[in-house]
């Protein structure tokens, strides 16, 4: 079959679509082949963890969408997304969003903004919690996943919580209710004494649990994918759009690059 | 007198409309000069290409720049914003902005490859170093355009990128302060700035973009193309009086360019559709937060295009000899007509010190531009020097090795009928 294919196509030409193949097969294994995060209890290779979340899931997405609405909207606006907008791309019904998502007093055609007012946040946490449209684009769905992931018990925080990824962070542990609480080692915290809050995450051993939330450790992970994965949507939401339109445009340019070729070949037969 | 006639004999004469405007016109003329009897080499090789793919991006960045500019609300205040909503909320908007951005980098990508045929086949050799010093105003203006199209996002890498940029300008002794606040227009980047860059970005530049290119295909015309043999071939006419070695470029070329262009835009539409940011390197990601004075990304790093440069300003300990040697190090193309001193053009007629020298060239490039990319820290900052002083080594030199014995050039092109 591969010597027929070479030979009625001629090589170059057959050399080209061989490449592109071998580039688009590439491409999708990179997408496809992030290897299962380590999930070990005590999770001290976070910083390897990846969100795997699919934007064309739109289960996912409406779930992320409901989960984000209860945990998130309260502090964060999603300011450069209408709620129809969001609608349309989840398949929620007009009727679905105004009884479940849509804020009292807010139409569909309004951008997502966050329920409390952001003078008092400033005041609460020290600064406005930030808008998340485009968090997923500027820090990936893999910082999302393991900020989600690695709150721990601190003490010496005013929230009383600390963070791994984004070590002393403004933010408190919202999810801790499905997640229940955690502690951390750290190895040099009983060697050289000092205190788990400075230069906590490289010094980090393990997690250990200090009280249970509602959800099972698979049920919070699958909660937090779903969650990053409403929010990988939110950064980019002409995403499934573009990937589906651009198998259709690649592949009407092999047919076209196919033809010009054999233009070109007949043209130049009569040059010796 | 309906009919004009042909200067050509062969082609009979024009009637109806077309009489009519070529009376007025010189369409005709203009075909027949510069298409149909214009003769270019026949053994042009996959080199040859990117000429033409650089006038399609060309033409894609003017009209996806164009429809931009309908949408993109320059100011401090609106710019990122008129971005995501260009993004998000104009029709085909995210297709107009990605085509744009990758064509940025495509644009890039085709004029440095262009550039390494001249290399490779001594294509600024006389009679043709105009033509490669228009060639190389069109590379000066490319990275003055991608520069300030680059600020216009007006997200947080834009910002600091524009401020380490414009801050070179101050190592000038003298005169540097007070330039770079001329540039701002104001004490720091800052909207005054952004409206300039925005005025430079989609009138003044591609202006200038388009008379150096028109320079350049004139320059090209009036000398003819270089070809792989790097021989003349107009010094070896047939008995038509058009070169023996030759072939109209249309239908030719236009015909194989069609092909080149279609191969392009496969590869184009597959990072435009599937990895439009390219791993960060097309699209950075702190791009995606808005510009802020107060918070400085953790590396700043200018698109990849530029990282050979900005590798060699990081190599230097002092800071204003490396804006020195960054100037000249983009400068030093300017002299490779003269610098050059080899008795045959192309590579496959030279001895093995041009082909080494030429092939340490290409990896000190490549290998800076990724040093650029890289934190100016450690090992790091070794191998930028390393390669910086090759990389000036192959401008400084080449007056000495090129000038070795060559092997015989043949008299006719090499061709192979496919």
């Amino acid at each position: 079959m591969r010597i027929e294919l070479e030979r009625s196509m001629s090589r170059p030409l057959f050399k080209v679509l061989m490449l592109v193949a071998l580039a688009l097969t590439a491409m999708t294994s990179v997408v496809y082949s992030a290897e299962e995060a380590g999930k070990g209890a005590a999770g001290a290779d976070w910083r390897s963890w990846h969100a795997r979340n699919r934007v064309a899931n739109k289960d996912s997405l409406q779930r992320g969408a409901r989960d984000f609405f209860s945990y998130c909207q309260g502090c964060h606006s999603l300011k450069y997304l209408r709620y129809s907008r969001m609608a349309e791309d989840l398949d929620l019904t007009g009727a679905q969003l105004t009884a479940n998502l849509l804020p009292p007093g807010s139409k569909p055609a309004d951008y997502i903004t966050a329920r409390m007012p952001p003078d008092d946040a400033v005041s609460w946490f020290g600064k406005a919690p930030p808008d998340l449209s485009l968090m997923a684009r500027a820090r990936g769905p893999d910082y999302l996943y393991q900020f989600l992931k690695t709150f721990y018990v601190d003490p010496s925080k005013p929230t009383g919580v600390n963070n791994l990824r984004l070590e002393n962070t403004a933010m408190p542990d919202v999810l801790s209710d499905l997640e229940g609480l955690k502690r951390a080692d750290f190895h040099s915290a009983e060697k050289s004494g000092a205190t788990q809050s400075t230069g906590a995450a490289k010094d980090f051993d393990h997690f250990e649990e200090v009280a249970p939330g509602k959800m099972k450790p698979e049920e919070f992970d699958r909660f937090v994918r779903d969650t990053v994965n409403f929010l990988d949507y939110v950064s980019e939401p002409s995403q499934v759009a573009r990937r589906s339109l651009g198998i259709w445009i690649v592949l009407f340019l092999l047919v076209f690059t196919w033809l010009a070729w054999l233009l070109k070949k007949e043209y130049w037969k009569d040059i010796h | 007198m309906a009919a004009t006639p042909s200067p050509n004999p062969s082609v009979p004469a024009a009637k109806g409309f077309k009489a009519w405007l070529y009376r007025r016109l010189p369409v005709q003329d203009f075909i027949e000069t510069q298409l149909t009897g214009y003769y270019a080499p026949k053994n042009f090789n996959i080199w040859y290409f990117f000429g033409s793919l650089a006038l399609v991006v060309l033409v894609l960045q003017l009209v996806t720049g164009i429809f931009l500019t309908m949408f993109y609300k320059v100011g401090e205040n609106t710019a990122f914003d008129s971005v995501e909503f260009i993004m998000r909320e104009v029709n085909w908007g995210w297709l107009m902005r990605y085509l744009h951005s990758t064509g940025a980098s495509a644009f890039f990508i085709v004029v440095y490859l262009h550039m390494f045929r001249a290399f490779l086949y001594g294509s600024y050799k006389a009679p043709r170093e105009l033509l490669w010093l228009f060639g190389m105003f069109v590379y000066l203006a490319l990275m003055a355009e991608a520069f300030f199209g680059y600020v216009l996002p007006w997200g947080n890498m834009s910002f600091w990128g524009a401020q380490v940029i414009v801050n070179l300008f101050g190592t000038i002794p003298g005169i540097g302060p007070g330039l770079v606040e001329w540039i701002r227009g104001d004490y720091g980047i800052a909207d005054a700035t952004l409206n300039r860059f925005f005025a430079l970005h989609v009138v003044a530049v591609p202006l200038a973009l388009l008379l150096l290119v028109v320079l350049h295909l004139v320059a090209l015309r009036q000398t003819g193309s270089n070809n792989p043999d790097g021989i003349e071939i107009k010094e070896r006419l047939g008995p038509n009086g058009k070169p023996l070695d030759g072939i109209p470029f249309h239908p030719y070329y236009t015909v194989k360019d069609i092909f080149g262009v279609g191969v392009f835009f496969i590869i184009f539409a597959m990072v435009v559709f599937f990895v439009p940011t390219f791993g960060g390197l097309f699209l950075e990601a702190p791009n995606f937060e808005p510009a802020n004075p107060l918070s400085t990304p953790e590396h700043i790093a200018p698109v990849w295009y530029f990282t050979p440069y900005y590798a060699i300003l990081r190599a230097v300990p002092d800071q204003r000899m490396g804006a020195l040697l960054m100037a000249l190090s983009v400068m030093a193309f300017l002299f490779v007509p003269w610098l050059d001193r080899s008795p045959v053009k192309s590579m496959r007629y030279r001895g093995w010190k041009s082909r080494i020298a030429l092939a340490i060239f290409a990896v000190t490039f490549i290998a800076l531009m990724y040093l650029g990319l890289q934190p100016a820290e450690g090992l790091y900052v070794i191998l930028a020097r390393i390669f910086t002083v090759l990389y000036f080594a192959f401008f400084i030199l080449m007056p000495f090795y090129s000038r070795e014995p060559s092997k015989p050039v043949p008299e006719r092109v090499t061709y192979h009928a496919h």
